[in-house]
């Protein structure tokens, strides 16, 4: 069980820090994009 | 006559109560309308397959041998197989997702990210509790507040609780308005639930829109493989929408596509209710924990938004935090809700509505995750 729960640890770190990490490479992404299509309006 | 009492005298105490769990959902469903495209099918399926001899089921028949039980048949070619249920549920579901407000405002992508604490929280709590590390697993994706993110992983895991996962998943996302709440209160003042956010949307061209979905699936495939999938067909979907040619598989997938699958996912996933499998102390621990993750979901978006307005001369309303989950959009309603009740007048729905969106991404991230990262130590 123990064993287990410090799987479970490191699984929560490396899983929010993969999360934060998707999620910022789309930020940037999102942000270039918005920098490159910018003047098209809808 | 002996035949015809044959099947009301071979059920069990556990099948009966499972008839009871049955007609309850049927009546949260119709009564209360919690989720009532998902949670009437599973209710209506857990008597099917609870029935002694089900034909639902396959059966050994005497002098005829096996014969095949469709929701059984449903279940292993539809879900055990391939998981193509949820994962086809996904294209309607991107199809109907408007990402215009997570565009106009990318910073709001955080909140979906930190909002997938409970996750992996629960995962925690579910180890102390002595389920193992696959099952664990499949209990804390519950945090996802994603049905069909929850029955892909723990059968991808191939956890032996995917019927009690599934009737936890659901009826929590339709708890949200009271489950949501609570954990906002706990962890914010009446102050902070009061701040007042203005509104001043980026413009958001039909280019982005329709690379968008495309840079994601690029994005996310590449640091989460195991999520391709479930945000593949996520993208898939809203590509259909925003690429403006294809106005008919688009009104298709939102509706034709995503009903059909919701009642065929509905009443496949009672397999996994029959009442040997279900009826168990375990079954209780999961809905407990399940409701752990969906609190400290929530706690955890609240308490990044608060960590960012350490650093911040514009303060975020901390609820903003916890509409970061992926049960949309009932969470942003909630919290544009509770805003009003604490100031008329304070309008931060479309805040929430970004965060709410951004937590369907992260809560398919988040999936992929788990199963990569759980798989590695199986």
């Amino acid at each position: 069980m123990w064993n287990n729960f410090l799987i479970s640890l490191e699984i929560m770190g490396k899983g929010m820090l993969g999360i934060f990490a998707a999620i910022l490479v789309i930020i940037a992404a999102v942000w270039a994009l918005g920098k490159a299509t910018g003047k098209k309006k809808e | 006559m002996e035949f015809l009492l044959e099947g009301i005298l071979s059920i069990t105490w556990q099948q009966a109560i499972m008839y009871v769990v049955g007609v309850a959902l049927i009546w949260l469903a119709i009564k209360k309308n919690y989720e009532p495209a998902l949670l009437l099918p599973m209710g209506f399926g857990a008597i099917l397959v609870n029935l002694p001899q089900s034909g639902v089921l396959n059966q050994a028949l005497e002098g005829v041998g096996e014969t095949t039980g469709v929701i059984q048949w449903l279940f292993e070619v539809g879900i055990e197989a391939s998981e193509a249920f949820p994962i086809l549920l996904f294209i309607g579901i991107g199809a109907m997702i408007d990402f215009g407000p997570l565009l106009s405002q990318p910073v709001m992508f955080l909140f979906g990210a930190a909002a997938q604490f409970g996750i992996f929280f629960a995962i925690s709590a579910a180890t102390l509790m002595g389920f193992d590390l696959r099952d664990a697993a499949a209990i804390g994706i519950i945090g996802a507040a994603d049905g069909p993110t929850s029955i892909l992983v723990s059968q991808v895991l191939r956890s032996r609780y995917v019927g009690a996962i599934a009737v936890a998943a659901y009826s929590y996302m339709a708890l949200v308005p009271i489950v949501q709440p609570f954990a906002i209160r706990l962890v914010t003042t009446k102050k902070e639930r009061r701040i007042h956010m203005e509104y001043k949307p980026g413009q958001v061209s039909k280019t982005m829109r329709i690379i968008f979905p495309i840079a994601v699936t690029f994005i996310v495939g590449l640091i989460a493989p195991s999520s391709v999938a479930l945000v593949g067909f996520l993208m898939f979907g809203n590509l259909i929408r925003e690429c403006g040619v294809l106005g008919t598989l688009s009104d298709t997938a939102q509706n034709g596509l995503a009903n059909l699958i919701t009642l065929f996912l509905g009443i496949t996933i009672s397999f996994s209710m029959q009442a040997e499998a279900f009826v168990n102390v375990d079954t209780l621990l999961i809905m407990g924990v399940g409701l752990l993750a969906f609190v400290f979901d929530t706690i955890g978006g609240v308490l990044f938004a608060k960590i960012l307005n350490l650093f911040l001369k514009k303060k975020i309303n901390p609820m903003i935090g916890a509409a970061g989950i992926s049960a949309f959009p009932m969470s942003s309603r909630v919290v544009q809700k509770m805003a009003q009740e604490e100031e008329p007048g304070n309008i931060i729905l479309m805040h929430a509505a970004g965060a709410n969106v951004s937590g369907q991404i992260a809560s398919v991230v988040a999936g992929g995750l788990v199963i990569g990262l759980v798989s590695s130590f199986l």
